[in-house]
C-alpha cells in the first residue's frame, strides 16, 4: 500500500535506486576489504597501491587457527609426499604446524558470552517491562529513569569498582561473570525498548485472554508474546551487537579461560612480522554470527523499528 | 446458564463514582439491557460481572456463589468488547478457537470444529475463517467477536454494544439471530446499547443507568409507559419525549413542574393552536416539529400527511407524564 500522493516518476526512482546503491556500496567497502584482506597473502596485504585483483589464498586462515614454528633444515631437507594440504602451505614459507590456535576457544567463549547475556537481558527485560508496562510499580516512573540512568555514562567509568568487584567476587576470567556484566549493561536498554513495544499493545487483548478461560501468565505467553515478537527479535539483536563487539572490559577482565574474540584477534597480528591477512580472516569470522543472527531476525527488525508506524 | 446478582456493587475510579450501591438480579435466561449514556457505568457493570475488576464493596453472585476473588477465567463468562479485541495475530479460524482450546474447556478438536462450523454460518463469516483478523473490514471484525462468544457455553455473556459497527441491514439480521439463539438455548445476557431498538426488541429487562446508580429496573414496556423520571423517560422513544413546563397546558395537577409528552401522548386535531415549523418524511412516518407558546415539539403524524411548515394544527396532551422541578414522576408512583 501506498500512502504518497502520487507516484514517483520514473526518474525519481532511478535517482532514488542510484542514491540508495551509491551508499551501501560506501558502507560496505570496509567490510569487503576486511573480507578480501583475509584472502590475500602477506605482500598482496600490504601492496600499494592496494591490489584489487589478486591471487586468493587461504593462507591467512590457516595463520589463523594455528600456531608455528620454523621449519628446522632436516626436516625441511626431508619432504614427506603425505603432508596434508595445510601444512604444505605453511612449509613453503618455512614454517611448520606445531599444533591448533586458541582462535576457535576464544571465538566460541564469545559465541557463549554474547548469546547468553542476549539471553538474559532478554528474558529479565521483557519481565521487567512487562510488569513496567501492565501493573501499578510504585515510582514506576523514577525506577525507569535509574534503570536508564546507567547508561549515562560509558560503562568503562566505572571500570575500576567492577574490577575490584569482580576480582573480590572471584569472578575474574569467567564465563559467568561476563555474561552477568554483559547481562546487567543490556538490561537498561531491553527494559526500555521492550517497555515501549508492550505499551503499545492494548491491555484489551490479554482481558479477552482472560475471560476466553486463560490465566493472566497464559494470557501473557499466548497473546503479549507473540505481538511483541517483533520488539523483541530488533532488542536482542541491538544486545547481542553489544555483547559481541565489547571490547574494553573484555580486555580487562578476561585473560586465560574467558578471554572473547575481540581482546584476542589483535595478538593474532604475531610478533615477528604483520599477519594482516590473518587478522583479517579473524574479523571477517568473527563478524558472521553477528551477521547470520540479523539476517535470521530480518523481518523481525524491520517491523520492529517501523512498529510505532504501522499499527492501528 | 446461570442467575446472576450484583448486590450494591460499588466502585470508584480516583473520585469518579463509575457504580453507587448497584443491586439487580438478572435471572437465568433473561436479556437484561443496560441504557445510559457514556460514563453512566454500563461497562463498568459488565467488567464486575466478568471479573476484570473487582468492586470496591458489594457482591457479584453467579449462579448463587460469590465471585470474590475469582479470576475472570474461574466464572466462565463470555464477554463481546466494544472494541472487538480480536487477536492480531491469529486468523479468524484461530480467534474463535481461543476460547474452545483453553484450559478452563480444553475442547475436543471435533466439537471445536462443529462449533465453529454453525457459528460462521450463523454470522456469515465462513469464507473468511482463514484470514488474518487485521484484513477484516470492521463489521466483520464484530462479527467475528460475537462468534468468538457464541462458541461458548457460558454461565453468562457479557455484550458491549455488539452490533454497533454493524450496517443497518446487517445489524437487523443479527439482532434477531442473537435474540432467537437467547430464546431457543436459554442463555443469559447482559447488554450495553445505545440502540433503542436493539433494547425494545431483545430485553426481557432494561436497567437505566445514571451515574452510576441503576435509576429502574423492569420490562422494556414498564420503562417506555412508566418511566420514574426525566432520565429515565429519555432513554427510550423516537424521537425522544418532549419535556415542557406543566402549565402551559391546561389541567395540569397543582404541584407538577414539568410535562413529558411523547409522540403518542400528543393528540393532534383538538385543543390549542400550534405552528408547524418543519416537516420530515421519513417514509414510515412523518416528524412533525411544531412551535407552541415558544416551546418547541417534535410529534409524528400520518406518513401521508399534507401539512407543511407554517400551517397550524391544533394539540392536546393525551395521558402525559407529569414531573417535579427535580424530575422525578410527579403522580402516580409517590407520594
Amino acid at each position: 500500500m501506498s500512502f504518497s500522493v502520487t507516484e514517483a516518476s520514473s526518474r525519481q526512482k532511478w535517482f532514488a535506486g542510484i542514491l540508495v546503491v551509491g551508499y551501501a556500496l560506501i558502507t560496505m567497502l570496509p567490510l569487503v576489504w576486511i573480507i578480501a584482506t583475509g584472502f590475500k597473502s602477506s605482500p598482496d596485504a600490504i601492496a600499494y597501491p592496494p591490489k584489487i585483483v589478486f591471487e586468493p589464498t587461504v593462507e591467512g586462515y590457516v595463520n589463523l587457527f594455528t600456531t608455528q614454528t620454523r621449519l628446522s633444515s632436516e626436516a625441511a631437507a626431508t619432504p614427506d609426499q603425505d603432508l596434508p594440504w595445510y601444512e604444505s602451505l605453511v612449509r613453503e614459507k618455512g614454517m611448520t604446524i606445531v599444533g591448533p590456535s586458541r582462535f576457535s576457544e576464544r571465538f566460541f567463549n564469545s559465541v557463549i558470552i554474547g548469546f547468553g547475556s542476549t539471553f538474559f537481558a532478554i528474558v529479565l527485560g521483557t519481565a521487567a517491562a512487562y510488569a513496567f508496562s501492565r501493573f501499578k510499580v510504585p515510582l514506576k516512573d523514577d525506577l525507569l529513569f535509574f534503570i536508564l540512568s546507567t547508561r549515562m555514562m560509558p560503562p568503562i567509568a566505572v571500570a575500576i569498582p567492577i574490577f575490584l568487584m569482580f576480582r573480590y567476587l572471584g569472578l575474574n576470567d569467567t564465563h559467568a561473570g561476563m555474561i552477568l556484566l554483559y547481562t546487567a549493561v543490556n538490561l537498561s536498554l531491553s527494559v526500555w525498548l521492550i517497555n515501549g513495544f508492550i505499551d503499545e499493545i492494548p491491555v484489551e487483548y490479554e482481558e479477552a485472554a482472560l475471560i476466553d478461560g486463560y490465566t493472566r501468565f497464559q494470557a501473557f505467553y499466548k497473546v503479549v508474546l507473540p505481538q511483541a515478537a517483533t520488539g523483541i527479535a530488533s532488542t536482542a539483536i541491538f544486545c547481542l551487537i553489544f555483547a559481541w563487539n565489547e571490547y574494553a572490559f573484555a580486555v580487562l577482565l578476561t585473560s586465560g579461560t574467558a578471554q572473547t574474540a575481540p581482546p584476542f584477534i589483535p595478538t593474532i597480528i604475531g610478533v615477528g612480522g604483520q599477519d594482516w591477512p590473518a587478522v583479517a580472516a579473524g574479523a571477517t569470522l568473527f563478524l558472521l554470527p553477528v551477521m547470520v543472527f540479523t539476517i535470521l531476525l530480518r523481518k523481525h527488525l524491520l517491523r520492529g523499528i517501523t512498529f510505532g508506524a504501522v499499527r492501528k | 446458564m446461570a442467575e446472576v446478582v450484583l448486590e450494591n456493587v460499588t466502585k470508584s475510579f480516583g473520585d469518579t463514582v463509575a457504580l453507587d450501591r448497584v443491586s439487580m438480579t438478572i435471572e437465568d435466561g433473561s436479556f437484561v439491557v443496560l441504557l445510559g449514556p457514556t460514563g453512566a457505568g454500563k461497562t463498568t457493570a459488565l467488567r464486575m460481572v466478568s471479573g476484570l475488576d473487582t468492586p470496591d464493596s458489594g457482591d457479584v453472585l453467579i449462579g448463587g456463589r460469590s465471585m470474590k476473588g475469582l479470576m475472570p477465567a474461574q466464572r466462565n463468562v463470555a464477554m463481546v468488547f466494544q472494541q472487538y479485541s480480536l487477536y492480531p495475530h491469529l486468523t479468524v479460524r484461530q480467534n474463535l478457537e481461543f476460547p474452545l482450546k483453553s484450559p478452563l474447556l480444553n475442547t475436543l478438536q471435533a466439537d471445536i470444529d462443529r462449533k465453529i462450523n454453525s457459528v460462521s454460518e450463523i454470522l456469515q463469516i465462513k469464507q473468511k475463517l482463514d484470514n488474518k483478523t487485521t484484513a477484516l473490514s470492521g463489521g466483520e471484525m464484530q462479527r467475528v467477536a460475537i462468534g468468538r462468544a457464541l462458541v461458548r457455553d457460558p454461565s453468562i455473556y457479557l455484550m458491549d454494544e455488539p452490533l454497533s459497527s454493524l450496517d443497518a441491514k446487517l445489524r437487523a439480521d443479527l439482532r434477531i439471530e442473537l435474540k432467537s439463539i437467547q430464546a431457543n438455548s436459554g442463555a443469559t445476557l447482559l447488554y450495553v446499547t445505545h440502540d433503542q431498538i436493539e433494547a425494545m426488541t431483545m430485553a426481557t429487562h432494561v436497567g437505566v443507568l445514571d451515574n452510576g446508580r441503576l435509576v429502574q429496573f423492569g420490562s422494556p414496556r414498564e420503562i417506555y409507559e412508566d418511566p420514574v423520571s426525566i432520565y429515565a423517560a429519555s432513554r427510550l422513544g423516537q424521537p425522544r419525549i418532549n419535556i415542557l413546563p406543566a402549565d402551559v397546558f391546561e389541567g395540569s395537577p397543582a404541584g407538577a413542574k414539568l410535562i413529558g409528552l411523547r409522540p403518542e401522548q400528543i393528540a393532534q386535531g383538538e385543543g390549542e393552536e400550534s405552528f408547524v415549523t418543519r416537516v420530515e418524511h421519513l417514509g414510515d412516518q412523518t416528524r412533525l416539529h411544531l412551535s407552541f407558546k415558544n416551546h418547541d415539539l417534535i410529534t409524528v403524524t400520518d406518513a401521508h400527511t399534507e401539512l407543511k411548515s407554517g400551517d397550524i394544527v391544533k394539540i392536546k396532551p393525551d395521558k402525559p407524564f407529569y414531573f417535579d422541578a427535580s424530575g422525578d414522576r410527579f403522580s402516580g408512583r409517590e407520594k
